[in-house]
């Protein structure tokens, strides 16, 4: 049987940019979460979004995973990058956008250049 | 179950006592609010791992009794 950490783990490990959040990407059930889709997309960056509210397992599961209390949760290359208020300060300050390329996660930027 | 300004202050207080701690309640339910913590404790570490300590601080309020806290860190400027 596999649990909800093998099932997170699986995620993380099979998406370069992976989101726990709260509805779905098109359809963000929560305002943190939208915020970090909205920042995704505004880059232009291939990710999968797991809806959390689907799956009482890896809802809780996941704050265990992280040791993170709160959802979104954005991994990037099967690393744990932040919450809502991180992703967003990394976006104002530019180092979101590095750290996509520094992992060769492609952007809109990048493929406008 | 809605949570204090200031008990949010003293829970992290008490774990980073250097702590300069600044909230506001976004929503006025008690409910929601952004918190600023300056701490020289913060120094050298990544923004995941001071974020992490200001929710050890706060323990298991976090996703409970406080449903959203907008985090904002840092490391005093000198």
């Amino acid at each position: 049987m596999t649990t909800a950490h093998d099932r997170i783990e699986a995620e993380v490990k099979g998406n370069d940019v992976l989101l726990f959040m709260k509805g779905t990407p098109a359809f963000p059930q929560c305002g943190f979460s939208g915020q970090v889709v909205q920042i995704l997309d505004y880059l232009g960056v291939p990710y999968k979004g797991v809806n959390v509210l689907d799956d009482a397992e890896i809802r809780q599961g996941v704050k265990e995973y992280t040791n993170w209390p709160t959802i979104p949760q954005l991994y990037v290359k099967g690393e744990f990058v932040g919450g809502c208020d991180i992703i967003r300060e990394m976006f104002q300050a530019g180092e979101l956008q590095q750290l996509m390329a520094e992992r060769g996660i492609p952007t809109q930027d990048n493929a406008a250049s | 179950m809605a949570m204090d300004a200031r008990e949010i202050e003293k829970l992290i207080k008490t774990h980073i006592p250097d702590a300069i701690v600044t909230i506001r309640d976004l929503a006025g339910d008690g409910d929601h609010y952004a918190a600023s913590v300056v701490s020289e404790q913060f120094r050298g570490k990544s923004r995941v791992q001071q974020h992490q300590m200001v929710y050890e601080a706060l323990r298991g309020s976090m996703g409970g009794a406080l449903h959203a806290l907008a985090l904002q860190t840092s490391a005093p400027d000198n």
